[in-house]
């Protein structure tokens, strides 16, 4: 059986979150985030197991996946380094923290290091342009970011 | 002057509901259901002239009085806490600093709906914000001001804050509905609008968090007080997000109407390094670029749709002169093209063009034709779209062209940026 896949605390997780909506459906992208902060990513095996709790066809599941740019089908680094490029971010030099990441860590944006540590991406705005240059690295915020700080902050993930 | 929604901003005691109760906190809420009818909370709302602080401004009183009340099916309230237009975190503040002022705006409106239910949609990327607001939620859940019979009057209510998974599209309130039902967020045509056919096919009011968050408010203090507050027919105070090359970035509350040169000046510090301002967006990136010479409009709907811009999510964000507005345009429409959902041929295509374009002329590849064909382009998306991002993506293309040209032309002409560095 596919559900296998979910783990028990998982599966304790799914029928209480199951339980807040009036339709079973509505509770998808909350399921999937839960599998994701268990998993790290959404596997094919996930999803399979996530259409069986619904009921509902493995190709919606995956449709809804691959719509949310949050929700994973391939496993990313420990640390996500989400820089914003956006407009404020720019205005303030975004770009040379996202260069520096680059160059210390050896990779492209979208790239994954081979130690599986860090993985670098560039995302629309984070909703925190007092900040800017804002970095979200996986839930928490970091402010005003400078090739420098980039550095220092490499250093303490490490 | 009197700060509502951020009085409590940075103290991080204020969070707790102990300290929320001591400033009287709640009674609001009790009040509403003890001694008023659903429809004086309506009526009262309506007086105050709030309006719909998440984009398009619509009058919040009027909206809950679009819900049927003869309908025999379950009515939903969503707070629209998705808060993803560039430029805008004001929401974001109320999540993370009184999370207890949106929930007794939540009581309050969904009394005066009839909804026993309430949905908290928020971006996935504020995932630690969310969790305040649910900390918050179970202190209140404690002191029974959620579940059964709230105040000892015969009125239930729960909330539930769901989480999204990064998708600009979904704070467009239709779009929100299909991800919140666990779809794609793909925007519903209108009509029929949610207030009559929303979440589960059910009525259903959306309303951004900060309005929300206006309502325990001016139920405490009366509509009058809160309509004196701002401008003609803009009720209260509204936080201005400002951002970009100021001295002083953050959220300010001000009167509904502050002109955008306080904002700039006095409040944010003006422009950083004392430089010359060379452009501002008014209200989140879909609004359309205003002149320095611009800058004494008020912020309100109507003083900002006679310039010919929005008042949008009020997210101001400053340019200055050694910005380079083709690269600055340029990451605005290629957003509007990344977050288009792609259902209607003009907004997916269109898109698609007018940032190719736009990178072009950023790398010195541009033609004089460009700034011709690029607002041809926008005027062609313009209206013809099912939701408002073909909108969005559109404006600010016509603006920026219309009102900086002369740069448009230099970078074709040079084959690169002219602006002071
Ligand atoms: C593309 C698009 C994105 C939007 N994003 C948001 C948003 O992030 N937050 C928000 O409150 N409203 C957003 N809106 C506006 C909503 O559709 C809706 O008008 C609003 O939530 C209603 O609440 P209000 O009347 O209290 O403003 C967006 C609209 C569009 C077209
Ligand atoms: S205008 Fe764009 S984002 Fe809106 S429904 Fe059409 S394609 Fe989707
Ligand atoms: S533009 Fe970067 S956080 Fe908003």
């Amino acid at each position: 059986m596919s559900l296998g896949a979910l783990s028990d605390k998982l599966l304790a997780t799914i029928s209480e979150l199951l339980a807040k909506y009036p339709q079973p459906r509505a509770a998808l992208i909350p399921i999937l985030n839960a599998c994701q902060r268990e998993y790290g990513f959404v596997s094919a095996e996930t999803e399979a197991a996530v259409a069986e709790v619904l009921s509902i066809p493995v190709i919606e599941v995956r449709e809804t996946i691959s719509f949310y740019s949050l929700l994973l089908r391939k496993p990313a680094g420990k640390y996500r380094l989400q820089f914003c490029t956006n407009i404020s971010c720019s205005l303030l030099g975004a770009e040379e923290s996202v260069a520096t990441a680059c160059r210390r860590l050896g990779i492209q944006e979208g790239e994954t290091t081979p130690d599986k540590r860090f993985t670098i991406t560039t995302v629309e705005c984070l909703g925190a342009c007092e900040m800017s240059p804002s970095l979200q690295v996986n839930d928490d915020y970091y402010a005003n970011m400078t090739p420098d700080k980039v550095d220092e902050l490499l250093d303490k993930l490490k | 002057m009197e700060k509502i929604l951020s009085k409590n901003f940075f103290n991080p005691q204020a969070r707790s509901i102990a300290f929320y109760l001591k400033d009287g906190g709640y009674e609001a809420a009790r009040k509403a259901l003890t001694v008023m009818t659903p429809q004086t909370v309506i009526d009262e709302i309506t007086r105050s002239n709030l309006r719909g602080l998440g984009g398009a401004g619509f009058p919040t009183g009027k909206k809950w009085s679009f819900i049927p009340k003869d309908s025999p099916k379950p009515k939903y309230l969503v707070v629209n806490s998705d808060e993803s237009e560039p430029g805008t975190f004001k929401d974001r503040h109320i999540m993370e600093w009184d999370p207890h002022l949106l929930l007794e705006g939540i009581i309050i409106a969904c009394y005066a709906i009839g909804a026993h239910r309430c949905f908290i949609y928020t971006r996935g990327e504020y995932y630690r914000f969310a969790g305040i607001v649910q900390a918050a939620l179970d202190e209140a859940y404690g002191e029974r001001f959620f579940g059964k019979k709230i105040f000892g009057s015969e009125f239930d209510l729960d909330v539930v804050i769901h989480l999204g998974a990064g998708a600009y599209i979904c704070g467009e309130e239709t779009a929100l509905l299909e991800s919140l039902e666990g779809k794609r967020g793909w925007p519903r045509l209108k009509p029929p609008f949610p207030a009559i056919v929303g979440l589960f096919g059910c009525p259903t009011i959306i309303n951004n968090t900060e309005t929300i968050s206006h309502v325990p408010g001016i139920i405490r203090n009366g509509s009058e007080w809160f309509a004196d507050l701002g401008s003609p027919k803009n009720g209260g105070t509204r936080m201005y997000s400002v951002s970009g090359h100021v001295k002083k970035p953050g959220v300010y509350e001000l009167p509904a109407g502050t002109t955008l040169r306080e904002i700039i000046y006095t409040h944010a510090g003006g422009v950083r390094n004392d430089r010359k301002l060379r452009a501002v967006i008014p209200g989140g990136s879909s609004s359309p670029v205003l002149k320095p010479e611009e800058i004494d409009v008020k912020m309100d709907v109507e003083s900002l749709a006679a310039v010919g811009s929005m008042v949008g999510s009020a997210g101001v964000i400053v340019m200055d002169e050694t910005t380079c507005l083709v690269k600055a345009l340029a990451i605005i429409s290629k957003f509007y093209q990344h977050e288009s959902c792609g259902q209607c041929t003009p907004c997916r295509e269109g898109t698609g063009w007018m940032t190719r374009i736009l990178r072009r002329n950023l790398e010195g590849q541009g033609v004089r034709e460009d700034l011709d064909n690029l607002p041809r382009l926008a005027g062609n998306i313009l209206g013809n779209t099912i939701c408002p991002l073909g909108d969005a993506a559109a404006l600010p293309v016509q603006s920026f062209i219309a009102k900086f040209r002369d740069e448009f032309e230099s970078h074709i002409r040079n084959g690169t940026c002219t602006a002071v560095r």
